[in-house]
């Protein structure tokens, strides 16, 4: 498969330094490391939120450093998790004095390099609290993970964990508002391609030219079910049904949802789902308070969605509607 | 931490403490090297096939930090190996192996005795469990750690063993745990997605760290000057062929009242 890079053991490197080069008053890598941060971090005053992962899910998560959303992000090699030593990095680089939170996506390699970083960053006098995001509603364990694999709806706790921590507000109330969201937010995906990884250069998985999977990870990990390709209107019914199910919202609920690109999907056809899945919500009594519509956490070159319900309060809106300026997610309000 | 004076066991007793800790990471460096395919092979059976290109990158680059540092005692040594581990191994393996002997390393703080070899090694597996979340019987490192460490501090603190026959008893511990690893299935790490598929295949990250303790038996018996001690016959046993049925874990222990 052709891919637009130079080496494959050089992709995230160069990533990194063009990111840097594209946002340089916004920007700043850690030198020797592949840890982002706000240029101007810490930032005094506020809880430091940090996170990362492997990469390959641009813009996630770098993208989402910026007022109102992170303070910085360490990128793993693609689709790994970072080492603990620059978690560990991070944390220094981005605590102000006022604590920091991680916010970590459920995947073993992850959490065990950040809770061993955040453990030595005990060790040195840094506040740090963490939580786990586990969103996607397809699959309990699965090739990279015990327990549900954190997915886009992460964004969201970067969003409104952000908007908390921008507020000022101290970290247990950071913590308390990331876990809200991630107590009332769902997301499973599908595949129609498979990601094809740097390294590798050829499909992770197979999926003949007339199949889906459904519920697929971000990495290529299997799903719930492999089927023969359907209309965007049933897949978009059957991503949001499962959704549905796991959330089981009373009618009224007000919800933010995302209809998310995987990578090689074109907008025309993530447009296309969202209008089914709006369609959706109003047959079950639900009340869209926002829609967003893009590539937010994406899978390489993959081909397919993902929809992500979240439930809303008035709490909630006011945070996830709250101003953001990062190179991936611009808010004004 | 490693300018402060020390209350007990002079500066040259650490120093030379500290070579021999340097002397082993460069001996277990050579080990895991040898066994990379070794564990490769383990891997790949119920894994993803990186553990020993993985483990034998990041001990190499251990070995490199540990001859670079200067007159080092043996908690920096620990510590710079474990820091290195972490940052070169990654995975699951880097804070298992790595971050666990960063923590661990704080209790050779004065120097090493008997004493703060267990607590050493009783808070080295205490950090493996915790993160890994992880206990006996999960087809993980931690069954042939937990053997070794709970052998090595009775063999010190109740049997009153010198220490090396109480290392040697541990590395024997350790290869029985190792082996009881075979026949039960997997409930932590990638193993695991595989199920009752797991039972029947020897857990690679165990066998590292069997390799590891024997290199450390090794290099001490050599500094020590002394052959590795023969503790066969003494060691808690478990009949051959009955392995994989000895289901409770209880060694039996005649001296325990």
């Amino acid at each position: 498969m052709k891919k637009l890079i130079n080496d494959p053991d050089d992709v995230v490197d160069e990533m990194l330094d063009g990111m840097t080069a594209a946002y340089p008053d916004r920007l700043r890598r850690l030198p020797d490391t592949q840890v982002l941060v706000r240029d101007d971090a810490p930032v005094d005053g506020k809880v430091a939120l940090v996170t990362g992962g492997g990469s390959g899910h641009e813009p996630t998560h770098a993208g989402y450093i910026g007022d109102g959303m992170l303070d910085g992000a360490a990128a793993g090699d693609v689709f790994s998790s970072p080492t603990a030593d620059e978690f560990e990095e991070l944390i220094g680089a981005c605590d102000a004095g006022d604590g920091v939170l991680a916010i970590i996506k459920n995947y073993e390699g992850d959490v065990m390099n950040f809770e061993t970083a955040i453990e030595l960053a005990e060790m040195e006098g840094v506040e740090v609290e963490s939580v786990v995001v586990n969103d996607d509603v397809a699959v309990e364990d699965s090739l990279y993970t015990s327990g549900r694999r954190g997915v886009c709806g992460t964004i969201l706790v970067h969003k409104a964990a952000g908007a908390k921590a921008a507020q000022g507000a101290e970290l247990s109330e950071v913590k308390r508002v990331a876990e809200k969201v991630i107590d009332n937010v769902g997301t499973m995906g599908t595949a129609l391609t498979s990601c094809v990884t740097p390294e590798k250069g050829e499909p992770t998985f197979d999926l003949g030219d007339d199949e889906i999977e459904l519920g697929i990870g971000i990495h290529g990990e299997p799903g719930t079910e492999r089927t023969e390709l359907m209309s965007a209107d049933e897949i978009t019914d059957a991503l949001t049904e499962a959704v549905l199910d796991d959330l089981d919202l009373d009618e009224g609920q007000e919800v933010l949802t995302i209809v998310n690109g995987m990578g090689g999907t074109p907008q025309m056809e993530l447009f296309v789902v969202n209008r089914r899945l709006q369609e959706l919500l109003g047959e079950r009594g639900l009340e869209t308070w926002d829609a967003w519509v893009g590539d937010y956490m994406t899978s390489l070159d993959m081909m397919g969605a993902s929809v992500t319900v979240c439930a809303v309060d008035d709490e909630l809106k006011e945070l996830l509607g709250a101003p953001a300026d990062t190179p991936a997610l611009t808010q004004t309000r | 931490m490693s300018g402060e004076t020390r209350t007990d066991g002079g500066a040259a007793d650490d120093a030379s403490d500290g070579d021999a800790v340097v002397a082993a990471v460069e001996a277990v460096a050579d080990r895991i090297e040898g066994e990379r395919d070794h564990l490769t092979d383990l891997d790949s059976a119920i894994g993803d096939a990186d553990h020993g290109g993985n483990m034998a990158r990041g001990w190499a680059a251990a070995a490199e930090a540990a001859r670079d540092l200067d007159d080092p005692d043996p908690q920096t040594v620990c510590k710079t190996v474990g820091k290195t581990l972490m940052a070169e191994v990654g995975g699951a393996s880097g804070p298992l192996f790595g971050g666990s002997l960063v923590f661990a390393s704080a209790e050779l703080d004065g120097g090493v005795t008997p004493e703060s070899a267990v607590a050493f090694a009783e808070t080295y597996l205490e950090k493996v469990e915790d993160r890994g979340d992880a206990r006996v019987g999960d087809q993980t490192m931690v069954d042939a750690l937990t053997p070794a460490v709970h052998t090595f501090k009775k063999s010190i603190e109740t049997d009153e063993l010198p220490p090396l026959e109480a290392l040697a008893k541990a590395v024997d511990a350790a290869e029985r745990g190792v082996a009881f690893t075979v026949p039960i299935r997997a409930k932590k790490g990638r193993a695991s997605y595989l199920g009752w598929r797991s039972v029947g295949h020897q857990d690679p990250g165990a066998t590292s760290a069997l390799f590891i303790l024997e290199e450390l038996l090794a290099v001490a018996a050599d500094r020590l000057d002394a052959e590795v001690p023969d503790v066969d016959a003494t060691s808690p046993t478990i009949p051959d062929e009955g392995a994989a049925e000895s289901d409770d874990a209880t060694p039996p222990d005649p001296e325990d009242g």
